[in-house]
């Protein structure tokens, strides 16, 4: 993990990523603030390949960046007469405030703690083991994961569904 | 420096507060879910940092919680963003401020 | 899985170029400090990979051999007038786009319009880096070269919809909603027709995949035509290419989401649809048509070669079908993914999934993976037919001669007036 090129790609992303998280908090247009979340996760999925997941790092960019920023953007665009202007809430002081005290006791945890690392890269990390591992170990989760998929795509479907169309289906 | 354990869990945090800073603060309700997004994926920084960082007899484990994480907050995004859909096309607005019905 | 190629390792093997750029880059990384020769290997592989089979790719087969080739299709000459038989007609484009004044709408939102076709460009040129041209001649050989793929082609839906959404047009951004949602419908039979891809070859890399088409000397494509079939389709849709074009030429008559790009940034968009259709035809031609191999021919002939050949065969796909299809309905196209491509894919992977099994039993014995093509392609032909009938379309006999108003003293066709 040494070497002038993993220094700099950290440090580089570690810039990218906060400071576009920052710009989701403090931009004034909603589009822009998606933007920048969609920057967010290009950069944390850099983090996951400088942390040897590439598979994960792939899994990153086509589920968030492909759906789930779409599915934002989507959202965004279906609420027309919303207020677009990125603002706060009432509460949004005591939320920072929250926020910053929460990052104080965090970031004296984990600079106090003594972390037992280890010195190289671990074996078994590539996509062929995690395939393993999903179908032998943890594949009762990876089921429900497929059903709560399945529930949330269902659901969906039926929460946006105007009157008319709930009229056409139901049972008479 | 190279980077060790610490400094990826330094992101991970700020990130995280970040993203709770937001998800606490903005007024669209999409803004929130922005918020909430980038709450899951500093988890998932955390869970890939401690899985490539410690020793442990099995580190593909982490790589799998986030394999879920990745699941649950996609299918999580999509019903909360139903959810959004619907309120707005009921109440024409979804200002958390002003989603108030259930109050007094 | 050793790969059984005679290439030779020497700097000066013409065959494959990569082992000159890998001599060049040993030279180099004991000058340079730490990693920075990953920069120059980035440098190097994309001089080399797009100024050498790219552009004049994109160049004389997109812009020129495209447009002719359609027009041929549709009984006209395409652009013979520029130069010796229209052969500078991509130069003369080129000149045209960028003297043009590139307006921007007042109230538009500039950053945003003027990064869109920037991030429009960026999948285009970052694929090539995974694709294997040769032997040693990939210039990232990550062991998730496919998802990396699926990764990529998720770029252009966003650039996509910040191209319409800040051009402050309504009609943009009707067009950008639809082509949106047209492309994350088109990805999922994506995703499964390249996973049974990746179930049949067991690895995810793309040379893993090539050095799997030459250990066991058949292609992909023989193996599982269906998924080639899905992954021709569903590309045409990312790429926004007729049959499936609602992005160009229809989206309320005007342009869709490209009203308001007008001079180069609207040249970026529409090389980049070129640029984007080869890249994925490079890359067909790595999954599905076997790579740089030819049952042995890249012993003689160099694999880049090889490759490029077989990349212009697939894009040659791609123009047969521009000029030849009509364009389909957006509500008939989201139909057509959800309710036939993502079934099909989801038979697909059962079956390749099945025969996987079987062949792990028989310790993968070489022969049977011929049987499994033979049971596939016959498979595959009925379950588009049966699952087409399943779902009401019925296949249309020779249409009837219209019959007018004779009767009523209307036009009678030639061969029947007394």
């Amino acid at each position: 993990m040494d070497g002038f090129g993993v220094s700099l790609a950290f440090w580089v992303l570690a810039a990218i990523t906060l400071v576009a998280a920052g710009g989701v908090m403090v931009s004034r247009n909603l589009l822009h603030a998606v933007l920048f979340l969609i920057l967010t996760f290009v950069g944390v999925a850099g983090f996951f390949v400088l942390l040897s997941a590439d598979f994960i790092a792939m899994a990153q960019v086509i589920i968030y960046v492909g759906a789930i920023a779409v599915l934002v953007l989507f959202a965004v665009l279906l609420t027309p007469r919303a207020s677009r202007d990125n603002g706060e809430t009432r509460w949004a002081l005591p939320g920072v405030l929250l926020s910053v005290c929460l990052a104080a006791i965090f970031l004296f945890v984990i600079h106090d703690t003594a972390w037992k690392t280890r010195d190289g890269v671990p074996q078994g990390l590539s996509a062929s083991d995690l395939g393993t591992a999903l179908l032998t170990t943890w594949v009762v989760p990876f089921e429900i994961a497929s059903v709560l998929l399945t529930a949330a795509l269902v659901g969906a479907i039926m929460l946006t569904r105007s009157p008319e169309e709930e009229a056409e289906d139901a049972l008479a | 420096m190279t980077p060790g354990i610490e400094h990826f869990l330094t992101v991970g945090a700020l990130l995280f507060c970040l993203g709770l800073a937001i998800a606490l603060s903005k007024r669209n309700a999409v803004g929130v879910l922005m918020g909430v997004e980038l709450m899951l994926n500093a988890v998932n920084l955390t869970l890939i940092t401690f899985s490539r960082f410690t020793v442990s007899p099995n580190p593909i484990a982490g790589h799998t919680f986030v394999v879920f994480v990745l699941t649950v907050a996609a299918a999580e995004a999509a019903v909360a963003l139903a959810l959004a859909v619907a309120v707005y096309r009921n109440r024409e607005t979804i200002d958390v401020d002003r989603l108030n019905l259930l109050r007094s | 899985m050793t790969p059984l190629f005679l290439t030779s390792d020497r700097w000066y093997d013409i065959r494959d170029l990569g082992n000159l750029s890998r001599a060049l880059l040993d030279a180099a990384d004991k000058i340079l400090p730490g990693g920075v020769v990953y920069v120059l290997a980035a440098l190097i592989g994309f001089v080399a990979s797009f100024l050498l089979f790219v552009l004049p790719s994109q160049l004389i087969i997109g812009v020129y051999g495209e447009r002719r080739i359609i027009g041929r299709m549709q009984s006209r000459l395409g652009p013979n007038r520029v130069g010796p038989f229209g052969l500078l007609q991509p130069i003369a484009d080129a000149i045209k786009l960028i003297q043009k004044e590139a307006l921007t709408p007042t109230q538009a939102d500039r950053v945003v319009m003027y990064i869109a076709p920037i991030i429009f460009v960026m999948p285009a040129v970052l694929l090539w880096a995974v694709i294997p041209f040769g032997e040693n001649m990939v210039i990232a050989d990550i062991p998730v070269s496919l998802m990396y793929f699926l990764a990529v082609s998720a770029l252009p839906v966003i650039a996509t919809f910040m191209a319409g959404w800040s051009s402050n047009n309504k009609y943009s951004l009707f067009g950008a909603m639809r082509i949106v949602s047209m492309a994350i419908s088109y990805e999922s039979p994506l995703v499964l027709a390249l996973l049974g891809a990746v179930v049949m070859s067991g690895t995810i890399s793309l040379s893993g995949m090539v050095a799997w088409a030459d250990e066991y000397t058949i292609w992909m494509v023989f193996v599982q035509p269906l998924a080639l079939v899905i992954y021709f389709i569903c590309v045409s849709a990312e790429l926004n290419r007729t049959p499936v074009d609602i992005a160009e030429a229809e989206s309320e008559i005007v342009a869709g989401y490209l009203t308001e790009y007008s001079g180069m940034k609207w040249g970026l968009f529409y090389g980049m649809d070129i640029g984007y259709a080869l890249a994925a035809s490079g890359f067909a031609a790595t999954v599905f048509l076997g790579g740089w191999t030819f049952f042995g021919l890249e012993e003689w002939v160099p694999g880049w070669l090889i490759f490029i050949a077989k990349t212009h065969l697939f894009y040659f796909l791609f123009i047969w079908t521009r000029g030849t299809l009509p364009r389909l309905r957006a509500d008939q196209l989201m139909a057509f993914a959800w309710k036939f491509l993502l079934p099909l894919g989801v038979f697909n992977l059962l079956i390749v999934s099945t025969e996987r099994m079987l062949w792990a039993e028989q310790d993968y014995a070489k022969g049977l993976i011929y049987v499994f093509a033979l049971v596939n392609i016959v498979l595959s032909v009925g379950l588009v037919y049966a699952w087409a009938r399943f779902n009401g379309y019925r296949p249309e006999r020779t249409p009837t001669r219209p019959r007018l108003v004779k009767q009523a003293g209307g036009y009678i066709p030639v061969g029947e007036r007394p």
